[in-house]
């Protein structure tokens, strides 16, 4: 078995365009939600999302290229370049070395709509455009980044709802370890456009409260009232440590475990059950006990229902144990498909500078989040092992445990 | 319109939609290797051709179509076509 390591990481988010900006907004626990008229509009309850600019990649790419790309193939191109940045990976290592992608992501509405538009207008599907098709597959961002980068190893998308990220590291994690990849680009992507999140709106899962978006959002506390979509993309570049070490990459961490499970459930209910399973299934696999881990970075989402049934769980599993628990979701809202990989770049950023990132908004526990060591500030702490939890649609589960390597 | 307006109008989504470089792009250059076009591009020549002029050009039409200069004429031609 190999071990399996982190050497490089990237983001494109609302709370900072690259992994920096984004440290810093952890650290002073700054919210990148705000207000879109435009969502008005279009009929939605609620006009909260995650702010971020869509990128001009004009001088990156060629545009052949950029012809083929949504929005979350932009962000998770610019998360990926930075990433590969970090991990010391050049054109020539690309060339000379087989090197995989496994990318979440569950939608691509933006592109489909327009292309669909174009149709019905026109009655014609040629006047779609050459670009229509590849954006709107829902592996457009692996079928663009592997073009770009011209990988040749496994090229696949996961589409695991709000768990794709988490999914995709764990997957990566799991053929690097058995031998079967050396190196796999992994992380999650994310649309931020109306038209992604309409539905979602439409069943009054987002929080309402638009005279303060950015208290909006308020994982674990007793007067959160939904959640505010959010998305970017954010990429972690995972290999075994025998490459790394030969390579020279700076190792930023090692992935130890992963856990999963389906509830076997209601379509959009979470349980307790599934979700205590994924975390002891990762710990098992990490080989750890609950002592051991320093943080969770919990999924949730600030809707009821959801943090209820993992603040249940992580009791459940954490009993008495204490550990500091936050949900980034706080500043940045729920990135979705991006949110498992947003999170472990998150966790891990909190790792590499000793602290605990806030769970802003939480002011008044509730029954069950009461039980947990949630922290609403930020802490200097030193984190040497965290969980990070991801929960999605249709019951899927995943729970990822990076350990730091000294 | 006037040929040269049509051909103002040509030249400026080549540069707008393809990134052509101006400089290159000569009556007697080839449309095809001055632009880089690929099987893809043509369907995008198609769709900026709709959106600028208003008709529908077919595959076939770019058969013989090898220089700038036969894209304008092909171009020129199709809009002083009686309806």
């Amino acid at each position: 078995m190999n071990r399996v390591v982190i050497t490089g990481i990237g983001v494109y988010s609302c709370i900072g365009q690259n992994v920096e900006e984004v440290r810093d907004s952890l650290f002073k626990g700054k919210s990148g939600i705000g207000f879109e008229a435009i969502r008005k509009e279009m009929g939605f309850r609620s006009a909260l999302t995650g702010i971020l600019p869509v990128p001009n990649l004009k001088d990156k790419l060629h545009r052949r290229f950029r012809n083929s790309m949504p929005e979350e193939a932009e962000y998770a191109f610019l998360a990926t370049d930075e990433a590969l940045k970090m991990a010391k990976i050049d054109d020539a290592f690309l060339d000379n070395n087989i090197v995989g992608i496994l990318y979440g992501n569950d939608s691509t509405a933006h592109a489909v709509i327009e292309g669909v538009d174009v149709m019905r207008q026109k009655k014609d599907t040629t006047l779609m455009g050459s670009g229509s098709i590849f954006q709107s597959m829902n592996s457009t961002i692996t079928m663009n980044l592997s073009t770009i980068f011209r990988l040749k190893g496994i090229n696949f998308t996961v589409s695991g709802a709000c768990a794709s990220g988490s999914h995709s590291i764990g997957m990566g994690y799991f053929l690097i370890k058995h031998g079967m990849q050396e190196t796999v680009i992994c992380g999650g992507g994310q649309e931020v456009n109306p038209y992604s999140m309409g539905a979602f709106d439409g069943i009054s899962a987002f929080s309402v409260r638009e005279n303060e978006p950015t208290k909006a959002s308020r994982p674990f506390d007793k007067n959160r009232d939904g959640l505010v979509p959010s998305g970017g993309a954010a990429t972690v570049i995972l290999e075994s440590y025998e490459n790394a070490v030969k390579r020279g990459a700076t190792i930023l961490g090692e992935v130890i475990g992963y856990g999963f499970s389906s509830n076997g459930g209601h379509i959009s209910q979470p349980s307790v059950e599934g979700s205590a399973r994924s975390l002891k299934m990762s710990l098992k696999d990490a080989g750890i006990s609950v002592k051991d881990v320093d943080y969770i970075n919990a999924h949730a989402t600030s809707t009821p229902i959801g943090d209820m049934f993992e603040a249940r769980a992580i009791h459940e599993v954490f009993g008495d144990a204490k550990c500091p628990v936050t949900s980034t979701k706080s500043m940045t809202g729920h990135e979705c498909w991006m949110a498992g990989a947003s999170e472990i770049v998150y966790s891990l950023l909190m790792m590499q500078n000793s602290f605990v990132a806030p769970n802003i908004n939480f002011e008044t526990p509730d029954e069950d989040s009461a039980k947990l060591n949630i922290v609403s500030k930020t802490i200097e702490k030193n984190i040497d092992v965290f969980l990070s939890n991801s929960f999605g649609f249709g019951g899927t589960n995943s729970s990822l445990i990076v350990k730091k390597v000294k | 319109m006037s040929n040269e307006e049509i051909i103002e109008k040509i030249n400026g989504f080549l540069v707008d939609e393809f990134e052509a470089d101006i400089n290159l792009i000569t009556p007697e250059a080839s449309l095809k290797e001055t632009l880089d076009l690929d099987s893809l591009d043509f369907v995008d020549l198609v769709v900026v051709i709709e959106n600028n002029f208003g008709f529908k050009a077919k595959g076939e039409d770019f058969v013989n179509i090898k220089t700038f200069q036969d894209f304008y004429d092909y171009i020129i031609q199709k809009v002083n076509q009686p309806a």
